[in-house]
């Protein structure tokens, strides 16, 4: 049974420090079951969240080794015996205590996407959608919110732009309703003004930790962008006078 | 009486958790225009439903147009070997493809037939291919749908809130709950005309489970504490495909869509052994041959359903009959086979979430290998006892829905038909408690002892001299649950259990945690254990007066289903602070619904 050096974060807005654990793992453990093992033997009061501890629901973010990600989904299987282990909060949101940051953030930018609206069904009633025309859409639902894209985006991380900025969360949000077959709603507006698409330059940082491989960035930031530019283009928007505003292709 | 000094908040209708039922709730008692608090006790979106995977159970009939409500009824209560309340199960298969729509019409994304309907997969126990479903993420969708829904509705949402008690007043009426907020530990009070519990269920009482820390069965306490009913408690649901390797992983759920899309169950021969334990209740539908079974999948006219897709009951007990003769995987469970029958891509696409989680804490690429899989402690068939039209609990001002209510699912319940259920009755909830808030006369009057009594009790953990480790305790309750009160029950382990959770109860009573109010989890866990071991005691106490074998509850020494059983619900109540137990008659279902249950070949 392999012994582990755990340097975990202890602390809260008044600030805090790493403290060393020393612990045992069994065959499979993941970092999740090292925390839950220093609560149950050693700090009964390090604060942690999770839930399903098989990465679908996105509660244990974390900062592990200084890399944002699930600790149910890291195995320490996969650290060199005998290296220490960091495990730290994700730093771009306030701190409440040990592991555990108020990501109330992501949930007031939730709140702030104009929602669906759809156009009316077909004449039996009903609505059809082809699964060719839901795939890229289904893979931006596979979001658990584990909220890591945020924590690792240059624009709120670094620069704190959270007035101005969704976050690259919420720009695969707007990408999958815009993309929606059935969707009505434009909503040019909010991804340039209120979501803040201008400020990403993207780096990509969002994808590259994303622990459900969404391709957020090619698949989801860039055709937006590239559908603003076309928004803005001069003869579209004169064409549009005439004709009336349209959805933007998927 | 003067109202306490504590953060208040007043709603007409107050639902507590926020999984799939709170939220469907909510967003109806919203629609009804009342004030509708919804309390979370994580984030919101991390509820349980957000792990459910294969789908939602709903007659549509996209995939095979001979599905209608009658043939979804008439599986729901032959799955719960008829002890389910025959109205619930009638509501819910006539009210579930209207819900599934309706989502689909707040956004989910459904997988598609050819012809863009919802496409619908194979499960176990269900006549024909019936579930909606995303690839094996279904729960996700749900939850998020509901979510951002929701958050649209003007409901106002409380996370990370925990209620420790329900507030009643001198009429007997429920009109309040108290509890703490996680993060900061202080205190919260709710007035509220009306409350709906749609708080999920119990399996953390078990040591191998499929259910997340928040399952303390938190919602049947606070029921059974308020003098409401509760039924069928002994009737747990072992789901018959957990992960099993590594010890770390092991009771984590791999979904009933593996068996459904194809995947057969194998023992350490290579045989497929659920054909050697086919019911006689279940003969006449299920396959008795390899051949047969494997022609099922295209053409269910012809042949009848394979084994590997009966009840879950069945399914468990026969994995736990092939590991204890011997013939088990090498750590402990059997073979779950879908790599020899089905492409890789296919595999990949229909069941995406199952292959990386079996790559990333496996090691097993599921496309290549049998995956190791044994029984684990799911969900509760058991809960709050309702009115099947209106959710109202036997307390006045009180409702429930979703796995906290009993009754719709009798004996054992489907896969499927619990994110029907949470929808078909969430909204039910929410109708019902807004309508009853409406009519409500009178003031909203805490005790304010009460609550101070509540809040005295709430703080001891924190400032008791010396005491236990409430880790500890939690961890002899799961191990005493798991090897006392698990698939195969016996009276002598029975009464084992109760003096054992006795103990348990005193010792809860003495738990000491270090830190402070802050987000403090060992708190939290002592807080916890309340409710854990009330609803372990319900359980255990249910189990051992049924003396017959049915659906999720097996007595070793009464091995046969007893059809005098068959017409008792087991009821428990709270009388001078104790559980006691009676029996009471199943409401008689009409004749044309009976014809609809009975046996054809």
């Amino acid at each position: 049974m392999p012994t582990h050096t755990m340097q975990v974060f202890r602390g809260d807005a008044r600030g805090g420090d790493f403290k060393e654990y020393r612990v045992d793992s069994d065959e499979g453990m993941v970092v999740l079951d090292v925390i839950h093992k220093i609560q149950a033997t050693q700090a009964n009061d390090l604060a942690c969240r999770w839930n399903c501890k098989a990465g679908k629901c996105g509660s244990c973010s974390a900062e592990i080794n200084g890399k944002p990600r699930l600790m149910c989904m890291t195995r320490m299987n996969t650290f060199t015996e005998g290296e220490p282990i960091s495990v730290a909060p994700i730093r771009t949101f306030p701190l409440i205590k040990d592991l555990v940051t108020d990501v109330s953030y992501n949930y007031e930018k939730a709140r702030q996407v104009p929602p669906l609206r759809l156009k009316p069904p077909e004449p039996d009633g009903t609505y059809r959608m082809m699964q060719e025309d839901i795939d890229r859409i289904q893979e931006f639902h596979k979001c658990i919110e584990c909220f890591l894209c945020q924590d690792v985006c240059h624009v709120i991380r670094d620069h704190d732009l959270k007035k101005a900025f969704a976050g690259p969360r919420f720009f695969i949000k707007v990408a999958g309703l815009d993309m929606h077959p059935l969707d009505t709603v434009d909503r040019t507006e909010f991804v340039q003004r209120h979501a803040g698409i201008g400020l990403c330059n993207i780096t990509k940082c969002c994808s590259e930790v994303c622990p459900e491989h969404i391709h957020i960035t090619d698949n989801g930031i860039i055709p937006m962008k590239e559908r603003m530019a076309d928004n803005f283009d001069p003869i579209v928007w004169l064409l549009r006078k005439f004709r009336g505003p349209r959805k933007s292709p998927a | 009486m003067a109202t306490p000094d504590y953060e208040t908040h007043e709603h007409d209708v107050l639902i507590i958790g926020a999984g799939g039922a709170g939220l469907r709730a909510a967003v109806e008692a919203a629609a009804q225009g009342v004030s509708v608090g919804l309390i979370c006790k994580s984030l919101l979106g991390k509820a349980h439903t957000v792990m459910a995977e294969g789908g939602i159970a709903a007659a549509l009939g996209n995939v095979w147009p001979e599905d209608n409500w009658q043939v979804h009824f008439r599986d729901t209560m032959r799955g719960g070997k008829m002890l389910n309340n025959w109205r619930m199960a009638q509501l819910h298969a006539q009210e579930a493809p209207e819900r599934v729509l309706e989502l689909e019409r707040w956004g989910a994304l459904f997988d598609r037939t050819k012809d863009g309907r919802i496409l619908q997969r194979d499960f176990g126990g269900h006549r024909y291919a019936r579930l909606a479903h995303v690839g094996d993420r279904t729960g996700l969708e749900m939850i998020r749908t509901l979510q951002y829904h929701a958050i649209h509705q003007g409901i106002d949402v409380y996370m990370e809130c925990k209620v420790e008690r329900l507030l009643k007043d001198d009429q007997g009426r429920v009109i309040g709950a108290f509890g703490y907020w996680r993060d900061t530990g202080k205190f919260v009070l709710f007035k509220a005309k009306a409350i709906v519990l749609a708080t999920g269920g119990i399996g953390k009482a078990w040591k191998f489970t499929s259910n997340s820390w928040e399952y303390t069965g938190d919602g049947h306490s606070l029921a059974l504490w308020a003098g409401a009913d509760l039924i069928d408690m002994e009737f747990v649901q072992f789901h018959p495909t957990g992960m099993v390797w590594p010890p770390s992983v092991r009771g984590i759920l791999v979904t009933e869509g593996v068996r459904g899309d194809g995947g057969t169950l194998k023992n350490n021969t290579g045989e497929r052994f659920m054909f050697n334990y086919i019911p006689e209740f279940f003969k006449g539908e299920t396959a008795d041959n390899i051949e047969e079974a494997d022609r099922w999948y295209a053409d269910k006219k012809n042949n009848r359903r394979t084994p590997d897709l009966l009840p879950r009951d069945e399914v468990a007990r026969a994995i736990n009959s092939e590991v204890k003769a011997g013939r088990g995987s090498p750590h402990g469970g059997v073979f779950l086979d879908i790599a020899t029958r089905r492409p890789a891509d296919y595999i990949r696409r229909r069941l995406p979430s199952m292959y990386h989680q079996f790559k990333e804490l496996a090691d097993v690429d599921i496309t290549k290998e049998a995956m190791e899989v044994g029984p684990t402690c799911h969900y509760v068939m058991g809960g709050v006892r309702v009115d099947a039209d209106t959710t109202a609990g036997t307390v006045r001002g009180l409702f429930a829905a979703g796995e906290v209510a009993g009754g719709l699912h009798g004996s054992n319940r489907l896969g499927g038909n619990s994110l029907s259920d949470l929808l078909v009755f969430g909204r039910r909830a929410g109708l019902y408690a807004a309508l009853y808030a409406k009519d409500f006369g009178g003031a909203l009057n805490v005790s304010a002892a009460h609550v101070e009594s509540i809040a005295r009790e709430v703080l001891e953990p924190l400032t008791r001299s010396g005491g236990e480790n409430p880790y500890a305790i939690q961890a002899e309750l799961q191990d005493t649950m798991q090897n006392l009160v698990g698939i195969i029950r016996h009276e002598r382990e029975l009464k084992e259990a109760l003096k054992r959770i006795a103990v348990l109860k005193d010792r809860a009573k003495k738990v000491r945690v270090e830190g402070g109010r802050t987000y403090n989890p060992g708190w939290h866990t002592a807080l916890d254990l309340a409710s854990l071991l009330t609803v372990a005691e319900c359980c255990t106490m249910a189990a051992l007066e049924r003396k017959e074998s049915r659906g999720g509850h097996t007595r070793d020494d009464h091995p046969y289903t007893d059809d005098t059983w068959g017409k008792y619900n087991v009821v428990l109540r709270l009388k001078d602070g104790q559980v006691i137990h009676t029996r009471e008659p199943l409401p008689e279902m009409p004749p044309e619904l009976r014809e609809l249950v009975r046996e054809r070949k």
